[in-house]
């Protein structure tokens, strides 16, 4: 076992813009695995999480498979971090909140233009969609917010410096940012 | 002599019938605030301009400088209340700035990065809002409207108009304009008219112009509203 600072990491109803800004630390990200390891993780493809540090949370919670992993991440991390205007406010995904479910799966897969072969998908394997795209303070509490549409590698390093060296974590006002 | 009230420990003077905010803002002191315009009769809705006058919670826009007044304005506590207000806000709308044209330039936004505001805290509303994109140069995004009344006054006490209303209560509240239809395009809104260019949100905006200056350069990306607001607010004194 190292020592090092175990964090994990998720896109839930996101676009992976956040894990896209979060790469752009570029060679900071060096600097980084030196005293971070990554667990569940796009980058490190592991399915499920153990014990973690720190959980970073892009997207809000769409369907059932979102609620189970988000649950899980909340179990296995000391600290749960929702990141980006997705998972803080529902975000883009949200504006289907103002239409029905049942008038969204219609639109998309049965009288949309262009739809060959109209049907609803029903495989077993597919997760539910819920009513609502939520924001995932909504179903789990989450300690920490990095807001940003993305947020930019600076908010990033900034937070994940202050949180690793002790510091209470703060962003100075050029690293708030909603857009 | 002049009369003084003091906001913070720091002694400020005042004029006979200037409010708390009047007085304040003349002495280079910011108090966060939305539905306050200097060129407009206060309104005190919104409740961020919320100040301790001698221990009491009033609304620095409407509440008269008196002598003898000790003001807490920037304290943790009033910027925690601040912050729960706007929090408010943007759960009572639907707020979503990454697909705003008015990010950037938006008052609300602006306050809400001043008081470090990093969530909405609450349960989103995800209230039902329509668009009226009827007029040919100015719509309204109902979702982004927080029921200031800057449009109604402008329209009523600087364009001569009574383009604006809001009606209905509590959670009904909504905006409305002065035509039988209801649609923006059967009022006399000229895209001239101060109440087409006051909105501090993105709930009122001229068509066309919306990406005329880009995301990153605009006004308070780099800049925060307590700056702005004193550079460009000045009060008006009874001519």
């Amino acid at each position: 076992m190292t020592n090092k600072i175990r964090v994990a990491t998720t896109s839930l109803a996101g676009c992976f813009g956040c894990h896209m800004s979060f790469l752009d630390l570029d060679e900071r990200l060096v600097q980084l695995a030196e005293v971070v390891e990554f667990d569940r993780s796009p980058i490190t493809d592991i399915k499920h999480c153990t014990n973690c540090d720190i959980g970073l949370i892009e997207g809000g919670v769409c369907n059932s498979e979102n609620v189970h992993v988000l649950r899980e991440f909340r179990k296995n991390c000391k600290i749960l971090v929702a990141v980006g205007a997705c998972a803080i406010n529902g975000g883009l995904p949200a504006l289907r909140n103002f239409i029905p479910l049942e008038e969204c799966l219609a639109e998309a897969y049965l009288d949309g233009i262009g739809v060959e072969n109209p049907q609803i998908p029903s495989d077993p394997e597919l997760p539910l969609l819920l009513d609502k795209v939520y924001p995932i303070h909504e179903v789990v509490k989450i300690d920490y917010f990095l807001p940003g549409c993305p947020p930019s590698a600076d908010v990033f390093w900034k937070f994940l410096s202050d949180l690793i060296e002790g510091r209470d974590p703060s962003l100075p006002y050029e690293l708030v940012h909603y857009d | 002599m002049s009369k003084t009230i003091t906001i913070d420990g720091r002694t400020i003077p005042f004029e006979e019938g200037q409010t708390i905010m009047e007085a304040a803002t003349a002495a280079g002191i910011y108090i966060p605030h939305l539905c306050h315009h200097p060129e407009y009769t206060p309104h005190g809705s919104c409740k961020l301009c919320t100040v301790k006058v001698n221990g009491r919670v009033c609304s620095a826009c409407t509440f008269p400088a008196m002598e003898g007044q000790d003001v807490l304005n920037d304290t943790k506590e009033l910027r925690d209340d601040r912050r729960k207000i706007t929090q408010m806000l943007f759960v009572e709308g639907n707020h979503l700035c990454p697909g705003c044209e008015k990010s950037g330039n938006c008052r609300l936004q602006a306050v809400a990065y001043y008081l470090n505001m990093l969530d909405n805290h609450f349960p989103h509303f995800y209230a039902k809002r329509e668009i009226d994109a009827s007029h040919p140069d100015v719509m309204i995004d109902h979702n982004r409207c927080i029921f200031c009344t800057l449009c109604v006054r402008a329209s009523q006490q600087k364009d001569g108009k009574d383009v604006f209303a809001i009606s209905g209560r509590g959670i009904n509240k909504h905006l409305i304009v002065n035509a039988q239809s209801g649609l923006l395009k059967d009022t006399n809104l000229e895209v001239a008219d101060e109440a087409a260019h006051i909105c501090p949100t993105g709930a009122i905006l001229i068509k066309r112009t919306g990406f005329q200056v880009p995301i990153g350069q605009r006004i308070y990306d780099h800049q925060e509203i307590d700056q702005v607001s004193l550079e460009t607010e000045h009060p008006r004194h009874d001519e």
